[in-house]
């Protein structure tokens, strides 16, 4: 399928979760609702026309000005087509929810944002920091962190 | 959906069946094993956290994070697109050469030049050279996990001879910053397609040799056969890649099924596992396609020097990168599967997001559900067989 149709089923099956899309990107990526993810992946690997059956990748992202977001890049093994979604947030209510039920693999890429972007994963069943020790404070990946003096009475950078 | 697993029933401990010889019940409780980060089994700081029922493995939690170092924070900070290419070199410490591939690939796409045809041949030639040092890296360490110590040594002394052609070409050993983007740092020295073909024709045999040393071995096949199975459709879930898949019996690899470079001009074969030795998606088969991929890495080499064109090793382009605001993920097919850079430009001089999707990173999330329910002794097997590179998981 190209990335027209699959954004012409997505909308006629979800609607307003569908937010917004640029189709003739390098390429082509879909914004959906947040706290929809779930479903539209549930329906993007399970639609035979689609069987979206593997996650290539993960990706947090900060976009300045207060929006975080992440990236979904989705592959197709039946078919062999590509589709990005992405769903965003802002920094006051970081909240998406977790599609881990869905492809086993967004387990850690989840848990990963969560360490370094600080989105609370909604409906994660093991929300917790990854790569950086359980007492880190801050996520060091947003664009305004700053680093911290001190980390457990140790100078940083020492 | 993937179902949870459950434990085969012969492996559940029926509360009092166990006796002592006066008659008394002994107490069956779980314990909770530590494995690492110092261990010699975890190729690197990896830890594991182990729960047991006597010797059986209900649980396994990966703790990781011990290596890193901050890459993808790291390559936003950079002066110029460039300089991330030799942190690229330093994920994956194994296998350098094809992490620079991958991002290369990523910044070309972005700025949507072409590189000259010879380049490309000389980056097939060199990745596969890495790939099969990779896999001796990963065979013969596996070998020491299973107890084997010899094939070791095997796998080492003929590794040596790759690193000595990296030297000639780049005049590093482990680490290159060889491709550059749009290019390379230097062509290849006039004597080295002679030594690269000495080298092809002196490795095919020791291949068969190392099979019978350790993948034949019955002891070796024994320890190996139907332990850490890993179904395909869980495979495909977890997104896992590289041997990882294609030992589980998946027919995918990112040379043939998403082409780069010049892997479509060239005549080779994906290898699966088949279960030959027991279930297919066993740690036999992982080792297997390992051991066959090698095979076809020398065949890709021996054809891409016979077509390997003459030319610039550099196209033109631009001093000062500086790709316009946009987005793209590029992956590679590395030894341990595949790898993927998520750039975003901006349309400054610097990546203002670069997200490495590490193979090792992911290969490594399935360890809990391919390891529950079997042995402690086989859980360094199955560790072993994912083939990790702690400095990829970490970033």
């Amino acid at each position: 399928m190209t990335a027209d149709e699959i954004y012409n089923s997505l909308k006629a099956q979800f609607g307003d979760a569908i937010v917004e899309a640029k189709l003739d990107a390098l390429q082509p990526w879909i914004v959906v609702d947040p706290n929809r993810t779930k479903e539209i992946a549930l329906f993007l690997r399970d639609e035979p026309a689609t069987q979206f059956d593997s996650m290539m990748c993960l990706s947090g992202v900060d976009y300045n000005g207060g929006k975080l977001g992440i990236v979904y890049h989705l592959f197709s093994m039946v078919h062999k087509h590509k589709i990005v979604l992405k769903a965003h947030c802002t920094k006051e209510n970081p909240h998406i929810q977790s599609v881990s039920s869905v492809w086993g693999t967004a387990n850690w890429h989840e848990r990963e944002v969560f360490d370094m972007y600080g989105v609370v994963i909604d409906e994660h069943p093991d929300l917790r920091r990854i790569l950086l020790p359980y007492d880190w404070e801050g996520h060091p990946l947003r664009k305004d962190y700053k680093v911290p003096e001190f980390y457990n009475g140790m100078k940083v950078p020492y | 959906m993937i179902e949870t697993k459950t434990l085969p029933t012969q492996y559940v401990s029926q509360p009092g069946a166990l006796k002592t010889s006066s008659g008394q019940t002994v107490r069956t409780d779980e314990m909770i094993i530590n494995m690492g980060p110092q261990h010699p089994s975890t190729h690197g700081v990896l830890r594991l956290e182990i729960v047991v029922d006597g010797e059986i493995i209900i649980d396994v939690i990966p703790h990781i994070g011990y290596l890193h170092r901050c890459f993808e924070k790291h390559a936003e900070h950079m002066a110029n697109y460039q300089q991330v290419i030799p942190y690229c070199d330093r994920l994956d410490y194994c296998a350098a050469i094809n992490e620079e591939h991958s991002y290369v690939l990523a910044v070309e796409r972005l700025l949507k030049i072409e590189v000259p045809e010879r380049v490309e041949y000389i980056r097939v030639i060199m990745a596969e050279l890495q790939r099969i040092a990779s896999h001796l890296i990963a065979v013969g360490t596996f070998g020491i996990d299973a107890g084997a110590f010899t094939p070791f040594l095997y796998a080492f002394h003929d590794r040596e001879l790759i690193l000595s052609l990296f030297e000639m070409t780049c005049g590093a050993r482990l680490l290159y910053n060889y491709f550059w983007i749009g290019g390379l740092s230097h062509d290849i020295p006039p004597q080295f397609a002679d030594k690269a073909k000495e080298f092809c024709t002196y490795f095919k045999p020791r291949i068969k040799e190392f099979n019978d040393l350790l993948t034949f071995n019955e002891i070796f096949v024994k320890r190996t056969a139907n332990v850490g199975v890993l179904p395909k459709d869980v495979a495909i879930n977890y997104a896992c890649s590289g041997p990882m898949l294609r030992g589980s019996g998946v027919n995918w690899d990112l040379r043939r099924d998403d082409p780069y470079s010049v892997y479509h001009k060239i005549e080779w074969e994906p290898k699966i596992g088949k279960g030959e030795m027991g279930t297919v998606g066993d740690v036999w088969d992982r080792h297997i396609v390992r051991m066959r991929e090698m095979e076809e890495s020398v065949k890709i080499i021996e054809q891409a020097l016979a077509a390997l064109p003459e030319g610039n090793v550099q196209a033109a382009i631009p001093k000062r990168i500086r790709p316009d605001a946009g987005e793209v993920y590029a992956r590679t097919e590395t030894p341990r599967g595949e790898l993927g850079f998520y750039l975003i430009s901006d349309g400054t001089g610097t990546p203002f997001r670069l997200k490495c999707r590490a193979p090792a990173f992911v290969n490594l999330s399935v360890l809990p559900e391919i390891s529950r329910g079997a042995m402690i002794a086989d859980l360094v097997l199955i560790a072993g067989s994912t083939d990790i590179v702690l400095g990829q998981v970490d970033r």
